[in-house]
C-alpha cells in the first residue's frame, strides 16, 4: 500500500471496491437464481439438499474462530468476555427468538467485561 | 404487466408497507449495528456506503468484511458470501411462480431487494401463487411495498451506523456486535439435528484448520460440514420435509 498509516483509515481501496462489486453480483445471483430465469430450473437433488446445510455451516465457520481464538490460537484463558457473552446471548435467543435481543444481551455482557475488566 | 404507479396505487401496497413498517424498528437497529461494525472494522466511509448499497445483505457483509480486511483472495471472499447467501436460492425458488408473469428487468429489480423478512411475510400471507390477474396484481403490490419499506429501513439504519462509528473508540470491540448478529442468524437456522451437526462440524474445522493459507479454513469447513450432513442424511434414510 502506498498510503501511510495516517491516511490509511480513510483511504478508499480499489481492491475493496472490487470485492464489494463481486459480493453484490454473488448476492444478486443467489436472489435472482430462480426468479430471473424464464423457465423453471431443476437442480440435482443432492444440491437441493446441500442448500439446507451450507448457510448454517458458512456462518458457523465465520463466527466460531472469532469466539474461541485469539491471534490465530485457541484462547488460553477462560477469563474471556466473548464466550460468556455468546452463552448468555444464545440463551436469550432460545427463550425469545429475537436476533436484535441477542445482540443487545450479548453486548450488555461483553462491554462491561471487555472494556471494564479487560477480559 | 402494470406500471409501477398502478402497483403503488393498489390497496395491498398499503397493507404490505404497514406490515413491514411494524418490523422496521428491528431492521433499523440491525442495519445500525451492521453500519457501525463495517466502519469500526476498518472500511472507509465510502467503502462502507458503497458496500451497503451494492450488496444489501447484512450477514454476507458481516462475514465478508473481516476477510476483506485481512486481504483474503477475492474468490475466497466471494465463495464465503455465496455460501452465506445460499438461503436466497431457496427463497428465489419459492418466489419464482409468484413473479413469473413479470418482465425480466422487473424480476431482476425485485430480486435485488429480496429480503429475508419480506419473503417470510409474503409467503405467510399468500400461500399459493396467483391464478387471476387480480390476485397477481395484489401480490405484486404487497411484495413491492414490503421490499421497499425493508430497503429504506435498512439503508437509514446502516448509514446512521456508518456515521456514528467514528465517535466510538475501536478498543471497545464493537465489532463483536457483528458476531452476535451472525450468532442470532445462525441459531435461527438451527432448525434440525443435522443442521446443528453441520454447524458444529463446520465451526470445529474452521478452528482446527485455521493455519491454512488464504482463509481456506472457512471453505474447507463448509465443504466438509455439508458433505458430513448429506452423508448422515443418507445413512439414516432421513426424509427431509419440504421447505
Amino acid at each position: 500500500m502506498i498510503a501511510t498509516d495516517m491516511t490509511a483509515l480513510n483511504t478508499t481501496d480499489i481492491w475493496t471496491l472490487l470485492a464489494c462489486l463481486g459480493l453484490g453480483c454473488v448476492t444478486l445471483l443467489t436472489r435472482g437464481f430462480f426468479i430471473a430465469a424464464s423457465k423453471p430450473l431443476h437442480l440435482p437433488s443432492w444440491v437441493q439438499r446441500g442448500l439446507h446445510y451450507a448457510p448454517i455451516a458458512a456462518l458457523a465457520a465465520v463466527i466460531v474462530p472469532e469466539i474461541v481464538m485469539t491471534q490465530g490460537a485457541l484462547m488460553t484463558s477462560l477469563l474471556d468476555a466473548r464466550w460468556m457473552a455468546v452463552v448468555v446471548a444464545s440463551i436469550w435467543y432460545m427463550k425469545r427468538g429475537s436476533v436484535l435481543g441477542t445482540i443487545v444481551t450479548g453486548m450488555l455482557v461483553y462491554l462491561p467485561l471487555h472494556v471494564g475488566l479487560g477480559w | 404487466m402494470r406500471s409501477l404507479r398502478q402497483v403503488i396505487a393498489h390497496p395491498e401496497f398499503a397493507v404490505g408497507a404497514r406490515e413491514m413498517a411494524h418490523a422496521s424498528v428491528g431492521i433499523l437497529a440491525w442495519g445500525l449495528t451492521t453500519g457501525m461494525v463495517l466502519s469500526n472494522a476498518g472500511l472507509s466511509t465510502f467503502e462502507a456506503v458503497f458496500m451497503t448499497i451494492v450488496v444489501f445483505a447484512g450477514s454476507a457483509q458481516l462475514a465478508a468484511t473481516p476477510l476483506i480486511l485481512v486481504g483474503a483472495p477475492l474468490w475466497v471472499i466471494w465463495a464465503t458470501a455465496l455460501c452465506v447467501n445460499l438461503r436466497f436460492i431457496v427463497f428465489s425458488a419459492h418466489m419464482q411462480p409468484y413473479l413469473a408473469h413479470l418482465s425480466r428487468a422487473r424480476r431482476i429489480m425485485y430480486s435485488y431487494i429480496l429480503g429475508d423478512l419480506s419473503y417470510v411475510m409474503f409467503t405467510k400471507r399468500y400461500q399459493q401463487p396467483g391464478t387471476t390477474d387480480d390476485e397477481r396484481n395484489a401480490h405484486e403490490a404487497y411484495w413491492v411495498a414490503s421490499i421497499c419499506t425493508n430497503w429504506v429501513a435498512w439503508m437509514v439504519g446502516s448509514f446512521t451506523g456508518i456515521a456514528l462509528a467514528s465517535w466510538i473508540p475501536g478498543e471497545w470491540g464493537l465489532g463483536f456486535a457483528g458476531i452476535l448478529a451472525l450468532l442470532g442468524v445462525t441459531l435461527s437456522l438451527a432448525s434440525s439435528k443435522l443442521r446443528i451437526i453441520a454447524a458444529l462440524v463446520s465451526g470445529a474445522i474452521a478452528v482446527f484448520a485455521f493455519a491454512l493459507p488464504l482463509k481456506l479454513n472457512i471453505l474447507s469447513a463448509i465443504a466438509i460440514a455439508v458433505a458430513a450432513a448429506l452423508a448422515l442424511e443418507q445413512g439414516r434414510g432421513y426424509v427431509r420435509r419440504k421447505p
